[in-house]
């Protein structure tokens, strides 16, 4: 066998929508931590540390949702299907939050607070049915003919709620670490006093779905607890738990830029236990990377242009963050 | 409900929500260049005219880029949300395409703008114009994708069907379809006439309310420059590409023309007006001029051209809406070459800026570009159903089978939110054109700010500016 182009793919999607967790999700998160901070002033700061960046954050949900068309165009038929409510509803928050970062700053004054509703609301519906849809694709679903047989409401459930809210801490938690790094004085005070707060309800709110999701589904528990699988995956749970200890500490010492690069660390940690309880299943909870990959004209054709161009991607994005480093202050002028 | 099936439904979701889609690129294609454009001679000029439409457009471009992107997302979702069978047959070859337009293009605008719009006092001016230069190419590298792939769905090539499903097998023939290279150079093109006449009505509004100065001018010079020069060459170009259908997809032509069936061997007329009736097979009222059809299609007076009859009625598209769409881009093309004749009439006798029944024309003819977008869109579009994929797959063969109350209560959702949010947002647009272009904008010393080890932007130049100012006042005073 030559290269196994379905399992380079499904690492390369995996990678995006990894880059698009950690980059929208504080975006999002500071959506979210907006009706903590009343001044006006503070709300500008806090967009404007990712005014100039939220574009190209977005980017790697559209790049999730193409490569997926090209290399597993079965998954991204079925699973966008199935999950049609949930993502038409996450897209109509993005496009609320979308706006806000440009209507916001061209608003008269008496009009500005509908787009900071806009932006409030539009990242928390986005990032909750994001949980929604994710809670729900760990659910699986009924595929009869390459096609969903289930029902339009199949995603409800209280687990696919619980992970909404899940994944509503987790974005907030790197939204506020986020800010710490980007901000200073009050504002960023306020940061420092919600991180603690929130970095707690975060480890219930893992512990709780970490719990619930082997006790809902069998596979899942066989793949975590069976041996000698335990040894390999115990560091999961366990350097989250030095993670959260030391996401606490840097916070309690004032720390500027430990908060979020722990937080990334949790986000990731998160993540990878994700990925150990689905793999390699593309459509749980039985269809797999190889049963739904695009043939290898499509795929190959794909990896080289995509191996060539993302060390390129990542470049200029880097850059890009680089020319805005810093603190972002109330003299920061948008526009 | 209204006699409309689940497939309606989930059609008219489409159309809608592309339709609003496509307005945002082509005014951000347009305008990327013309930024481009504005930086570049800016630099080359120091003329603070181009600084300061740089910097008017740039905030105009940053809404519109901004609905564009958001509009867009719902796009990337909606092929398999609302198309999963289409995605699944024809993922293998219309995936790769986009996520080729990802990486190339998406990416490009996206890591680009933040410097080009928030990097003017951050980044050195050879940087600053590197990234406007980058969006700009970002956009039209978008189209070059995108149109691929429609292309292929048009008039699909390098490819092979096994157990149901299309496995490319040529991916240059997949992506230089025989359709592919005038739709793109057709569709580049709308999105610079689209924006110049955009350009031009915002011109043609200050001065209209007397507020005349050297950028407002330039604005309108600029504009109809274009109009004078691209308008027709579009026209050029859409002839190629009617030709090129009619060679692929004749029965699209045939509901074009509302043409139902060839008299003997006598050429083929053309019907000016008409309303096309797909019951009767016939197209009443119709004003025809003999032969011209042959003349224009076949470049002949004795060729034919097909007719509807000639296929099945289950392969016809439906002539009643492309009849109407096409001759309204058609009328409005010709009213843009008008207007660019005229423009240079008037330049010629140095009444460009201040004659009001030419300014109200401009005026008016704003939006023109982007309903001409529209309806050829609509024209390419419905001329080829039934089919998504021509001649390979039904339009009701691709659909996701959703109910018709989840496809109902979505649709209404996305008209709702779209009419609000981008109407809200149209008038943010329209704002930011009456207040203008500002003198001296982005001159000014910013007063710090994130990073320290900021580099300073443009250190000694404002002294020589001012004199440009003074320059190009009398300039322009004298076109």
């Amino acid at each position: 066998m030559g290269i196994d182009l379905p399992l380079i793919w499904a690492v390369i999607i995996i990678f995006g929508i990894m880059m698009y967790v950690v980059m929208d999700g504080f975006d999002l998160g500071i959506g979210m931590l907006f009706p903590f901070i009343k001044d006006d002033r503070d709300r500008d700061v806090m967009m404007n540390t990712v005014a100039p960046v939220w574009d190209g954050n977005e980017t790697w949900l559209v790049l999730g949702g193409a490569a997926l068309f090209g290399a597993f165009p079965l998954a991204y038929a079925v699973v966008l299907s199935a999950l049609y409510l949930p993502l038409m509803l996450m897209l109509v928050g993005l496009i609320f939050r979308g706006v806000a970062f440009e209507f916001r700053f061209k608003a008269k004054a008496d009009k500005r607070h509908i787009w900071d509703k806009a932006f409030i609301g539009g990242s928390l519906a986005a990032t909750f049915f994001q949980g929604v849809a994710l809670g729900a694709f760990i659910e699986g679903f009924k595929v009869v003919d390459r096609s969903y047989a289930g029902g339009s409401l199949d995603w409800l459930s209280p687990f696919s709620l619980f992970c909404g809210v899940g994944l509503v801490v987790a974005y907030t938690l790197l939204g506020c670490t986020w800010l710490i790094m980007k901000t200073e004085g009050k504002l960023q005070e306020q940061m420092h006093n919600l991180a603690r707060p929130l970095a707690l309800v975060l480890l219930a709110v893992t512990g709780i779905v970490s719990l619930w999701t082997p006790l809902a589904h069998p596979d899942i528990a066989t793949r975590w607890f069976s041996l000698p699988n335990l040894f390999w995956f115990l560091p999961v749970p366990i350097l989250v738990l030095v993670t959260l200890y030391g996401l606490l500490k840097a916070v309690a010492r004032n720390a500027h830029y430990t908060p979020f690069l722990l937080t990334l660390v949790l986000i990731f940690l998160g993540y990878s236990g994700l990925g150990i309880s689905l793999w390699p299943n593309i459509i749980p909870p039985s269809i797999s990377i190889w049963d739904a990959a695009a043939p290898p004209q499509s795929q190959g054709f794909m990896l080289v242009g995509t191996l060539f161009i993302i060390p390129f991607i990542l470049g200029y994005t880097f850059w890009s963050y680089y020319v805005f480093r810093g603190k972002v202050t109330h003299e920061d002028g948008y526009h | 409900m209204f006699g409309l099936e689940a497939l309606d439904l989930a059609r008219i979701q489409f159309a809608f929500t592309v339709s609003f889609h496509i307005l945002f690129p082509a005014i951000t294609i347009g305008l990327a260049s013309y930024l481009a454009v504005l930086e570049g001679l800016w630099l080359k000029t120091h003329n603070s005219v181009y600084r300061d439409l740089y910097h008017f457009w740039s905030k105009i471009f940053a809404v519109n880029f901004g609905m564009g992107v958001v509009s867009g997302l719902v796009m990337a979702y909606q092929f398999g949300t609302n198309w999963s069978r289409f995605s699944d047959f024809a993922g293998a070859v219309t995936g790769p395409l986009l996520t080729y337009e990802v990486l190339t293009a998406f990416f490009l605008e996206a890591g680009f703008l933040g410097v080009m719009l928030f990097g003017w006092n951050r980044v050195g001016r050879g940087l600053h114009f590197f990234s406007t230069l980058m969006v700009a190419l970002g956009t039209l590298v978008s189209t070059f994708w995108i149109l691929a792939s429609n292309s292929w769905m048009q008039t699909p090539q390098g490819y092979e069907i096994i157990d149901g499903r299309v496995i490319p097998v040529d991916w240059l023939a997949v992506i230089f379809n025989p359709s592919f290279p005038y739709r793109l150079a057709h569709m580049a093109t709308a999105a610079f006439v689209a924006t110049a006449f955009f350009v031009g009505a915002s011109a043609a509004w200050h001065l209209l309310r007397g507020r005349d100065n050297p950028a407002i001018r330039k604005m309108l010079s600029m504009a109809m420059w274009m109009a004078l020069i691209v308008a027709p060459v579009q026209a050029v170009i859409g002839d190629f590409h009617g030709l090129n259908t009619l060679k692929h997809q004749p029965v699209k032509i045939a509901a074009i023309e509302g043409h139902w069936e060839n008299v003997g061997d006598e050429p083929t007329p053309l019907i000016l007006f008409g309303i096309p009736d797909m019951k009767a097979e016939t197209t009443h009222f119709k004003l025809e001029i003999p032969a011209l059809g042959s003349l224009i299609l076949t470049h002949s007076l004795d060729k034919q051209v097909p007719a509807m009859k000639e296929f099945a009625p289950e392969d016809r598209p439906n002539s009643t809406v492309v009849f109407w769409s096409f001759r309204i881009m058609v009328g409005l093309g010709m009213l843009m070459i008008a207007v660019g004749l005229w423009s240079v009439w008037l330049r010629l006798r140095g009444r460009l800026y201040n004659s009001r029944p030419f300014l109200y024309l401009t005026l008016w003819m704003g939006p023109s570009g982007l309903i001409a977008v529209l309806a050829g869109w609509f024209t390419t579009e419905v001329g080829r159903q039934p089919w998504v994929v021509y001649g390979l797959m039904r339009t009701a063969d691709g659909a996701s089978n959703h109910s018709y109350t989840q496809l109902g209560v979505t649709l209404v959702m996305f008209v709702v939110v779209y009419f609000t949010l981008f109407g809200a947002g149209l008038g943010y647009m329209m704002r930011l054109v009456r207040k203008g272009p500002k003198t001296d904008e982005g001159k000014e010393v910013s007063s710090g700010g994130p990073g320290q080890q900021r580099t300073p932007a443009r250190p000694l130049s404002a002294a020589g500016d001012d004199n440009h100012d003074g320059e190009s006042l009398s300039l322009n005073k004298g076109n």
